[in-house]
């Protein structure tokens, strides 16, 4: 009986110790502050300016304030640090009816690397896309083609092939909307999406 | 003896035909691991694996870190998740459609500090992340925060 109830009091610390939490809301890069609702007991609490923090401590009181910079890295700067590279996306345009990029795209491509070669471990996902001119099934082949050729650049310059995927969506997924059989050189493009 | 050898044949048929059911089921990536610092693992069907940078995450997994410990995800709808030291994170749901970009996320902060950096599937709808801690529901509508569980 006694077992019991040093087991049971156990349990009870276990599961109903008080906790306290910290929620703060950061601006993006780009200065935008988006929005967290904290909610608890039909209650909310809305945050949604810079660094806006709800405190709930371990009896339940909630303080609302704003924290510092300075103690945001404080508080969560190893979790800050430890936050993924940005994902990245971009485009690169191709000669009609062929998988080879345009002279721009070349340079491009090249200065892409440098921020590319900065993950340790990317995660690309190359896909091409074709205008109007020609069948269907061509542009399929031709939207593969290319991408598949942005894909072995990828490779020779060294970013690990096991992690970069291919695929070819044809004249199905134009950026411009055109009639078909037109030449359309934004149309004729690989985008590379990096996580 | 006959009984247990009956018994153990029985288990193996069990885990013989849950295998078969989880290979059928297989849960598509949820995320990968892109940083990984000090002791870190992910526990996934009660077992413990130690995280390394460039390891698949699933839904169902838990995030758990040391005292000397932290680590980033980058989730398939490009939310980026970390946890700092002394932290557990359960992602307990995890669906994304990349063509839509439909998709529902909920992870729980059992204790520690975490980043969160919104993704696609929160862009296209309001409703579809939450983050859990053991007192309250976050919903995220688009944007960066960290939370503590103290």
């Amino acid at each position: 009986m006694g077992l019991i109830l040093i087991g049971l009091y156990a349990a009870a610390v276990l599961f109903f110790t008080p906790v306290s939490q910290t929620v703060v809301v950061l601006p993006g890069p780009d200065g935008k502050v988006g929005t967290v609702v904290v909610q608890r007991d039909g209650e909310q609490t809305v945050l949604n300016t810079a660094y806006s923090t709800s405190h709930i401590d371990a009896q339940g009181v909630e303080d609302r304030s704003q924290m510092s910079a300075a103690a945001v890295t404080q508080a969560f700067g190893t979790a800050l640090s430890a936050l993924p590279a940005r994902p990245v996306s971009f485009n690169l345009y191709f000669i009609s009816g062929r998988d080879e990029l345009t002279e721009e795209s070349k340079l491009e491509l090249s200065k892409a690397m440098a921020e590319l070669k900065r993950r340790s471990v990317p995660d690309i996902v190359v896909i091409g896309h074709t205008d109007t001119v020609g069948k269907l099934e061509g542009n399929d082949k031709l939207s593969l083609a290319r991408a598949e050729r942005v894909r072995s650049a990828l490779i020779k310059q060294g970013l690990p092939a096991e992690r970069i995927s291919a695929a070819g969506r044809g004249e199905r997924e134009p950026l411009v909307r055109t009639a078909d059989n037109v030449s359309e050189p934004r149309n004729r493009r690989v985008e590379v999406n990096v996580r | 003896m006959h009984i247990r050898l009956s018994v153990l044949a029985t288990r193996g048929l069990v885990a013989l035909a849950l295998a078969l059911f989880a290979g059928l089921t297989l849960a598509a990536d949820a995320g990968h691991i892109k940083t990984v610092k000090g002791s870190a693992l992910v526990e996934r069907d009660g077992k413990q694996i130690p995280a390394s940078a460039g390891m698949t995450i699933l839904e169902s997994d838990t995030l758990v870190t040391g005292a000397d410990g932290s680590m980033g995800v980058t989730m398939t709808d490009n939310c980026l998740l970390s946890v700092g030291p002394n932290s557990t994170l359960a992602i307990d749901k995890y669906a994304f459609d990349s063509t839509t970009h439909a998709g529902n996320f909920d992870a729980s902060l059992q204790k520690g500090t975490l980043a969160v950096i919104s993704g696609k599937m929160v862009k296209q709808s309001h409703d579809a992340m939450r983050v859990r801690t053991p007192t309250t529901v976050m919903a995220v509508r688009g944007t960066e925060f960290v939370v503590r569980v103290d």
